[in-house]
């Protein structure tokens, strides 16, 4: 009977490869290595505290309710920290601490525990989270934008002993606001170097275009992303504002500016592209791609709130599983229908 | 006197229903049906067109209605016969579909006397009166209502498919997280807010 044991009967996938989630998760960390560096050098010291306080509530989070639960305690995949920190990348600087922990715990144990961990979820915990806290604490989530460089004024000082103005805490003095900012308030003069180095007003890792698309370049290469959505994404904003954005007529918007402002690529190529929230084919993938795109626009252009990615990311998750359901692959030797 | 067909107008009316101020969402009326029937895809769409044929015509029904209450200073029976006539009209609605379309009758299935009582569609007739729309938007207003509910219900119903197959923790299977997902979207759906056109 020794034929039995050689026969392993097992349901799909039956071809593994090497890569595993912890792989994954330590690449997604590389590749927003550059974005986070550019939070921390524009936005200064102060963006660190906020993205530390958001990876560590994040993990502690995961690790408490995995432990009560009596789970398998899986901290050690590194996804809490790649939540918790995309959730920091998409938050103000100046945003006071304990709403960052508030937002990163309830990003694991609502939107990601409550469906059963990782690869269970429906939305993007990170975006949920974020768009939570900007339904609960709007004020606080729209204001605390620090000035690009503002620790390279004359009177700032790292080693002073107010230790408000080391951490920029006192964030009325240095307050910027992001390019796409709506109503009365007027953004600071920037120029579209400005916006793709990332020397603008915005959240922590949204601003430094470059930045993000040398980490979005990484996890391609790695294939880890295709760059079907994303593309899809950016050239639906870009064309939309291009033929409607504009104040002169069709053919008149600023596309560039729309493109580069705001947290569009990094939407685009570090949440949309969420391998458990995204559609599974490359047809699906460009049709949320597109969909986002509409979405983001119309949130921008229409809207009340200042920037629509995180929404029209959430949305387009939600539309997924139908997505999946109407562009499942024809499989070889089926008709085509 | 405004116009009483103004394109734009309708399109504002059409857009916030579906989508600003959407019945599931935003207004949360009709979450009975939205949790109850959004276990299928397929039993979802047929949910969402009963609701759609219903609300409409009882939005039309409900206009004419309070417009005799109005005649007779009595509106203050709103509520009571909006209910009632929505029972009947649904009623009998229901025989004439049995009798003269059987198809329609059978694809509709349980959907139709399901929704009779649905505080949604109590509400698209008393939102149509508080708002003071004209016979057109009514109908606009009402069917767009209809088709965001349907687009919530097919929504919900995809995810929670997908939710089927995947092992959610056993104190949260079912109805904790259908809430917790329409919480979300409702989060998601906020994105819509101060839309205009």
């Amino acid at each position: 009977m020794t034929v039995d044991r050689e026969l392993v009967v097992t349901t799909s996938p039956h071809i593994r490869s090497d890569i595993s989630v912890n792989r994954v998760m330590i690449d997604v960390l590389v590749a927003l290595a550059p974005a986070t560096a550019a939070g921390i050098y524009f936005f200064g010291f102060r963006s660190a505290v906020v993205l530390a306080v958001a990876v560590i509530s994040a993990v502690v989070t995961e690790a408490a309710i995995q432990r009560v639960a009596k789970w398998e305690v899986a901290v050690g995949d590194y996804s809490a920290c790649v939540t918790g920190l995309l959730l920091g990348m998409n938050l103000p600087p100046g945003v006071p601490l304990w709403i960052v922990a508030i937002g990163s715990a309830f990003a694991i144990a609502i939107a990601k525990l409550a469906f059963g961990g990782l690869g269970k979820n429906i939305f993007n915990p990170a975006l949920a989270g974020r768009v939570m806290l900007l339904a609960a604490w709007p004020v606080a989530m729209t204001k605390g934008w620090l000035k690009p460089e503002w620790w390279r004024q004359a009177d700032f000082s790292f080693w002073s002993w107010n230790v408000a103005d080391r951490f920029g805490i006192s964030v009325d003095v240095i307050s910027s606001a992001t390019p796409l900012v709506k109503g009365g308030a007027q953004a600071d003069a920037f120029t579209l170097m400005d916006l793709f180095i990332g020397r603008v007003g915005g959240c922590i890792g949204e601003t430094s275009a470059l930045a993000l698309l040398i980490g979005a370049a990484y996890l391609i290469y790695r294939r880890h992303i295709y760059w079907q959505l994303p593309a899809c994404f950016v050239a639906t904003v870009g064309v939309l504002v291009w033929f409607f954005g504009g104040t002169g007529g069709y053919f008149t918007g600023n596309f560039l500016m729309h493109i580069f402002a705001g947290g569009l690529i990094l939407g685009a190529f570090f949440m949309a592209t969420d391998m458990v929230t995204s559609p599974m084919t490359i047809r699906g993938q460009i049709i949320m791609g597109i969909g986002c795109g509409l979405l983001t626009f119309l949130v921008r252009l229409k809207g009340g709130p200042p920037e629509g990615v995180s929404y029209s990311i959430l949305i387009m998750n939600a539309l997924t599983p139908l997505i999946d359901r109407y562009t499942v692959p024809r499989r070889f030797g089926e008709g085509v229908a | 006197m405004r116009e009483l067909v103004d394109f734009s107008t309708l399109m504002t009316i059409a857009i916030g229903a579906i989508f600003i101020n959407n019945f599931v969402l935003s207004r949360f009326l009709g979450i009975c049906p939205f949790v109850g029937v959004s276990k299928s895809v397929e039993s979802s769409v047929g949910m969402g067109m009963a609701v759609i044929f219903v609300m409409t015509l009882a939005g039309v029904a409900t206009y004419y209605v309070n417009k005799v209450l109005a005649l007779s200073g009595i509106e203050f029976l709103q509520t009571l016969s909006f209910i009632l006539v929505i029972a009947a009209l649904v009623q009998f609605v229901e025989m004439f579909l049995q009798k003269f379309n059987p198809a329609l009758y059978s694809a509709l299935g349980i959907y139709l006397p399901l929704i009779t009582t649905n505080c949604a569609v109590l509400g698209v007739s008393l939102l149509n009166i508080k708002e003071g729309y004209n016979i057109i938007e009514v109908i606009v207003f009402s069917l767009c209502a209809a088709v965001g509910f349907a687009l919530a219900l097919v929504i919900m119903a995809g995810i929670r498919e997908r939710l089927e197959i995947t092992d959610v923790p056993r104190s949260m299977e079912g109805a904790p997280i259908a809430f917790i997902v329409a919480g979300i979207l409702s989060l998601a759906f906020m994105g819509f807010s101060g839309m205009k056109f």
